[in-house]
This record gives structure tokens, sequence and C-alpha cells, in this order.
């Protein structure tokens, strides 16, 4: 073979092979890309000695720190678990009226029963709790089944229509669909519904209305419509609607009647997260 | 060497029978479209039959009705040039529906409420038009190109090479409308079902042995570097497939299939294919486009063969190990987790090689970046892969990753390598390509090439440092406690906190896209022949080799 070919611009040797006009340089690997490869095989050697890590048949490479995640994760709940226990063993053992007059178990349970709200009960009723249409806002005092504490935690543990054997449940027909009542005879009832909060509405259809409303729903909500907390069904006459106070939203609601549904909490949160919330809910300001 | 009549008696009879496989192909299709027991695969069949009947007609054509008789002496660049122009206009569509779903994320209202248009079905289409559309055409065009240019022969085959490039065509548009119809075997960067896997597993093949043909014909002495990444891409990629998307259909007629593997030996599976499609498509391909673009077109040698042997041999034999790091802190075994991590990690200066080896090259020629915006799309790509490939060893350490995982510093991982080198290497590629296979003088527009580079690179580094702050705040948000042990932020607060950061990568995005049209637009003005508004700044290597001048810049005319 000739002399081998000095690149100009470098001053280096090439391989002599040549593709299509290119030709390789015959450099020598960089020592520090070498030694680098190097430091990296031997830390990954040492890692093994120290770590889980070849399997074997039956078994695996345990290491010599004895390192498991399993452990490490159940020692990390363990710590978390034994770090708050001073809280909730209490908050266990004590009513949600003892947790509320106690200031530390008050504090505690605030800060929980936020945190709980933020991933299981925000995504419907809102970060701020304010509610979404169809999901009632928790802050004011308008409760559907009840404001005081004991009320707040029943819902949560049962839920609302939630298939729990105690759950809170019932029914409003739906006028229009199931044609209980006449169209013209629900725009009447309308009418009256929306005159109980002071809306506008048609006097003489009221009138009308308040008659058929005698009959068909002052059972539930009452003959005032200032419904009933017992069978939960909602105050008509305060002027706020979980679905709309339109004319529209409210002839809605009684041609199709409305049917909500809140999880049941209870064995999917810790009795103690459940409490932790309840007392959280009710000190958002509507609570009685 | 056969003698010209049973060349041409060769000829007939391969036309025959790509002819009768074309007509297979229709009642096949046919099959599926009359008795498919789904919509969605009895659509797949009437597309199917189209295909090959659009492929049966021009066979037919071809044989009996043609009077000329093809030359097949020289090198087989027809496929070349489909396949440079299908990685034009998938980038474009890839890179569009990308911006698209990043523009949801940050407002879901673009969804539209419509399965059809919904992330959950745009996302594959978004992955599998950038990953297997747009690089893998660009794969299959550089490796056809490359390797008969390296090994001095004509590609192997008379209809192979084009049943590579339509069939492959054919696979992409199969999956991605069954994305959009909701056909899925819901494995990440896996998803067509089985009768599309199959239909690939045969295009690939034919692509295996296109390129074994190619080289053992070559009249090269060696093989060059370029052609041993592109194999071990060709060949990794068919095991990874065939193990990966191991299913049973529920019928054969029907969509549905099962995967064979359940549990955590399915997501190490999963994952064993998903790193390597990374490794193997994803690097080792573009590393043989880069062993070959680079020193051709800063015309100076490659900086060190030894470099290349030894980086070669540790990356193929190390990437391999790497999938467990994404099943960090999972029910995946402490053993493999550890396996991961460390190969992951090893792979680093194996993964340096090649960046040393495409930047060292530029040594003697560094002036170059300042005058061709080619060459500067090279480099950077370059650069590019090598912070990748310092940032993946680094998220692979555990205890990086329990910070990383699951955040948004992933996708900006996998971007600044997605965007920055597979996409810049291939634009840069493509930008090579043009000229040199149309004949042309040069590029109809250097001036619009800065005007890329410029707008993506900026596009790149919105999109890839969003993602670091949004993914760096969302781990902190995660991991964050108070005084008494509960959680500082719920989930929903974490995402209303990522929201600035996705309208920021949306716009990263849009960039991308721009500098993709303007793409689009000069390869479009060169393809058609207009003559090139900055001959005078373009270099000599611009021009195809037959139009160059044996100095200075190109010659105006042929030079033949």
């Amino acid at each position: 073979m000739a002399k081998p070919e000095i690149d100009s611009v470098t001053g280096v040797e090439t391989t002599g092979h040549e593709w299509d006009g290119i030709k390789e340089l015959n450099k020598p690997l960089p020592k520090w890309w070498l030694w680098v490869l190097y430091a990296s095989i031997i830390w990954s050697v040492a890692y093994w000695i120290a770590m889980p890590s070849w399997p074997l048949i039956a078994d695996y490479t345990r290491g010599v720190l004895g390192y498991s995640q399993r452990t490490v994760v159940a020692k990390s709940l363990e710590d978390a678990r034994a770090a708050q226990s001073r809280f909730l063993d209490r908050i266990a053992a004590a009513d949600l009226a003892g947790i509320k007059a106690d200031p530390e178990l008050l504090q505690f349970s605030l800060a929980g029963g936020a945190a709980a709200f933020g991933d299981n009960c925000a995504p419907c009723h809102g970060r701020g709790a304010q509610g979404a249409i169809g999901y009632p806002n928790l802050n004011d005092d308008v409760w559907l089944w009840g404001g005081t504490l004991d009320d707040i935690h029943k819902t949560l543990n049962v839920g609302i229509r939630s298939g729990h054997p105690d759950t809170r449940d019932n029914a409003m027909p739906a006028f229009g669909r199931d044609q209980i009542l006449e169209p013209a005879q629900i725009s009447d009832v309308t009418d009256y519904v929306l005159s109980l909060s002071g809306g506008e509405a048609n006097a003489e259809a009221a009138a009308r209305g308040k008659e058929i409303f005698a009959e068909q729903c002052a059972a539930c909500h009452g003959e005032d419509g200032k419904g009933n907390i017992e069978l939960g069904s909602p105050n008509l006459t305060d002027g706020l609607w979980l679905y709309g106070g339109s004319r529209n939203e409210i002839a809605d609601s009684i041609r199709n009647s409305r049917a909500g549904v809140m999880p049941a909490w209870e064995g999917r949160l810790s009795p103690e997260t459940i409490k932790q919330l309840a007392v959280f809910v009710h000190s958002l300001g509507g609570g009685q | 060497m056969k003698s010209n009549t049973q060349a041409i008696a060769w000829g007939a009879f391969s036309d025959i029978l790509a002819l009768a496989a074309a007509i297979g192909c229709i009642m096949l299709g046919l099959l599926f479209a009359v008795a498919g027991r789904d919509e969605a695969i009895a659509f797949h069949g009437w597309v199917f039959a189209a295909a090959a009947a659009i492929a049966a007609v021009y066979l037919f054509k071809y044989t009996f009705e043609s009077s000329e008789t093809s030359d097949e002496t020289g090198y087989f660049d027809g496929p070349v040039r489909v396949a440079t122009i299908a990685t034009v206009f998938w980038g474009v569509v890839g890179f569009l529906v990308g911006d698209l779903i990043a523009w949801q994320l940050a407002y879901p209202v673009l969804n539209f409420d419509l399965p059809w248009t919904s992330f959950a079905r745009l996302r594959p289409v978004h992955t599998s038009a950038v990953i297997f559309a747009f690089g893998g055409n660009a794969l299959l065009a550089t490796s056809f190109y490359v390797v008969q240019r390296t090994c001095r022969a004509r590609l192997a085959g008379r209809w192979s090479p084009w049943f590579v490039i339509w069939g492959y065509q054919l696979f992409l548009v199969l999956a991605a409308s069954g994305y959009v119809l909701g056909v899925t075997q819901s494995k990440e960067y896996a998803e067509p079902e089985w009768y599309v896997d199959l239909w690939l597993t045969l295009v690939w093949v034919v692509y295996l042995l296109v390129f074994l043909g190619t080289l053992a014909r070559r009249k090269e002495p060696h093989i060059y570097v370029a052609n041993w990444f592109y194999l071990a891409f060709i060949v990794t990629v068919a095991m990874l497939h065939l193990v990966n998307n191991t299913a049973l259909p529920v019928s054969f007629l029907g969509a549905k299939s099962y995967v064979v593997f359940g549990g955590v030996q399915d997501a190490m599976t999963q994952w064993w294919y998903g790193h390597n499609a990374v490794g193997f498509f994803l690097t080792a391909g573009f590393l043989g486009m880069m062993y070959y673009f680079v020193p051709k077109r800063a015309e100076r040698p490659v900086y060190s063969y030894r470099l290349s042997i030894v980086h070669f041999w540790s990356l193929i034999f190390l990437y391999i190990w790497a999938g467990p790091h994404h099943l960090h802190y999972t029910a995946l075994p402490d053993w493999a987790q550890t396996l991961g991590m460390t190969f992951s990690v090893m792979l680093w200066m194996p993964s340096w090689g090649g960046m040393i080896n495409g930047l060292m090259t530029l040594s003697g020629a560094w002036d170059k970046l300042r005058t061709d915006p080619v060459i500067r799309m090279l480099v950077v790509s370059v650069a590019f892969y090598g912070m990748s490939t310092f940032e993946g060893p680094l998220m692979s350490v555990k205890a990086v990753n329990s910070l990383s995982h699951y955040t948004d510093w992933t996708i900006g991982h996998v971007h600044s390598g997605a965007l920055g080198w597979v996409g810049f290497v291939s634009f840069g590629a493509v930008y090579c390509l043009v000229p040199w296979l149309w004949h042309r003088k040069g590029l109809y527009s250097q001036r619009l090439v800065e005007w890329h580079f410029w707008v993506s690179t900026l596009g790149i580094l919105l999109y890839i440092t969003s993602m670091w702050v949004s993914g760096i705040l969302q781990g902190l948000m995660w991991r964050a406690y108070d005084s008494l042990g509960f959680l500082e932020y719920s989930f929903v607060e974490t995402v209303e906190a990522m929201h600035p950061f996705y309208i920021i990568r949306a716009i990263g995005g849009l960039l991308f896209v721009i500098g993709s049209l303007l793409m689009a637009w000069n390869i479009w003005r060169t393809v058609r022949g207009d003559e090139p508004v900055d001959m005078k700044d373009q270099p000599r290597i611009a021009a195809a080799p037959e139009l160059r001048g044996s100095s200075g810049a190109a010659l105006p005319a042929a030079a033949e």
C-alpha cells in the first residue's frame, strides 16, 4: 500500500478509504471521552454491587445496601402516618363538635380538609367551593340536605343518588316528559315559581299556577315553596338556583326534573379525612 | 454478469410477479372491504384495494403498453425523490397537528367536542406523523441515496424499492386514518392494529432485503459507517416491531386485537420497544444520515474512524438495555430499574461519540457555518443531539427521575431531540438532496433557508425552555407538603399553573410550523426548476454532482 494520505488542513493521516468523496481521519479516541466512558462503567458496576441489579434464576442480586423500593415506600407512608397520628387519633375519637371546639384539631382539620377538597371535591364544586350549574355553592347558607356539621358529614359519607345503601335520594317527577302536566300548566307553574322569589311573572298565570303547585309540588317543596331539608327539596323562594333561575331553565327543570349525583366517600376516604372535610366545608361560611 | 437477454427476461418476470402481487392485494382489500366486521376495517379494506388497484394499473401499462426499455444502469433515484417529497409533506402535516394539540392543551375548547378531533386521537396522529412519516421517509430517502453512493452500486431490485416507498406511505395512511377513527391498540408509538402491523412488517422486510442486496453488490471494499447505522436501524426496528406488536386478533376480519403480554411484562415490553424506537429509529438511523451529509456538505473528512467504530458498537450494545428507565418507581422490579438506569448512564459517552465525530468533522471548515445555513442546520442538529443525549442519562437517574417523571420536562426533552436533532438533521439532508436529485444548480433560495433556520431555532428554544420551567414547577408542586403533612397543591392547581407555559410552547411550535412551510415553498420552487435567486451565495457543493465546477462557486450550466 502506498504511503498514507495526509489531510492538509489538520495534518492528520487518513485511513485511505474513500466513499463518494468522503474520507476518514485516523485520529485516536479523545482521551477525555474514553475516561468518562470508563468512569461511567465503573460507577455502574459499583451501583450494581450496592443495589438490587442482576436477575438470577429465581431471585436477583440484592445489593449490599439492602435497598428495596417497597420497603422505602412502606416506611415513608408509615412515617407520614406517624407524624399525623397525634392529630388523627384524637380526630377519630372526637365528635364533630369536639373537633370544632379544639383549636389544634380545628386547624389540622381545616388544612387536611382543604387538601382533600382540592383533589376530590373541587372538580365539581370548584376550587373555591363556589359551585357551578348543577353543583351547589358550599360557601352560602343554602343547603339541600342540611348545613349542620352532622348533616354535611352524612352527605359526605353516603353521597346523593350514589348507590350507597343509605344514600340521600329523592326524585322529582318529570312533569312534562312523563305527561303529568300540560305544557300550558307547566308555563303557569313556572310563572308561580318565578313569583315566589319576586321574579318577573304574569300575575294571572301565576294565580293559575298556584293551584297546580298546591296539588303537585307543595308536598315536597311546602305550601310556601320554602322546601324541606328532610326531603332534600330546595327552597324556591330564596332566589338562588342550582340549575339556573331564568324562565326557560325553571320550565326545563319542571318538564324534565333534575337529579344530580354526588359520590359516597365512605370507603373511599378514611373516616378521619371525611370528618376533616365536614369541618372544612362547614367552616366555609354557611355552616349551621 | 448476466447477458442482456437474460436481464430482459428477468425484468419481464418481475413485472409479471409485481402485477400478480398487486392483483392479489386488490382481492385481499376487497375481502376486508366487503366482509369486514367493523366500519374501520372495511374502510381500510377499500383504501388498501384502491392503492393496490392504482399500482396494478401502473404496472399493467408499464409491462404491456410502454415501448421504452428502462435504463437500469445508473443510480435508482425515483424512489428517493418520492420519499424526499413525502418527508416534506408529512413533516408539515405532523408539525401542524402537533401545534394544534399544543393549543388544545392550553385551550381545551379546541377539541371541538368531536371524537375525531379530540386530543386523544390526534396525539398519536402527531407522534406517528413526525416520527414514522416525516422521520421514516427522511430515513428511507437518505438511506437509499447514501447506500447507492457509498457502495457505488444501483439499488437492488426492480420494483422492490418502489414497493418499499409506496407501501410505507400506505402504512402511514392506514395508521393515521385508523387513529382518527378510533382504531388503536393503545401502545404508545405502536398504536396501529394487527393488520396494519402485518403490512408494515412486509414493507420492512423488503426494505431490509433491498438494503442488504445493495450492500452485497457494492464496488467499494469497505462498508461506510453511515450504512452500519442504517443497517442497525433497519434490523433492530424489525425486531422491536415484531415483539412489541405480538397480538391476537379477535377475528380475522375485525380491527380489534389483544396484546399477548399483560401487566408489568407488557409495560416492560412496551418501553423496551419505546426506548429503542428512540435509540434505533431516531438515533441510529439519523446518525447514519449525519455521517453522510455532514462530511459531504462540509467537504471534510470524518473526524475519527476509530471513534466511529467504538461509539457504534457501544451505542448498539448499550441502548437496548435502557428501556426500564421509563418505568422508575413503578411495579417494575428494582433490579430492572437499576439496570435501566445504569445502562442509560453508560450510554452517555457512546452517544456523544456521534456528536464529537459530527462537530469535529467541521474542523478546518468552521467558517462555513457563517456562509452556509444548510451546514449550520446540520451542525446545530448535532449540538441538540449532544444536549438531549446528556439530558437523557441525567433524567434516567432515579433521584432526578422522581422529580421529572410524568412532568412536561419529559416532553421538553423529547422535543429538544425531535425538533432540534431529528428535525434539523433531516431538513439539512433534504436541502442537500433536492438539488442533487433534481439536477439543479442549487436551492431556489438560500436566504429562505436562513429564515427557516432562525425561525425554527427560536421556536425550539421557546418550546424546550417553557417545558423545562413548567416541568420542574409541576414536579415541585406535586411533591410540596405543608407543615402538617398535607399536599400543598391540588392537581387542578398544578394544571392551572401550566397554562402560561402551554401557550409559550404552542407559540414555539407555531414558529417551527412556519419554518417548515418556508422549507416546503423553497423545495417546491427548487423541484419546479426555478432559477436560484442567490446562486452566488451558495457553496459549490449545493449543486448536483454533474453541475459542480472543479472549484469555487457552482458553474452556471451543466459541466458535462
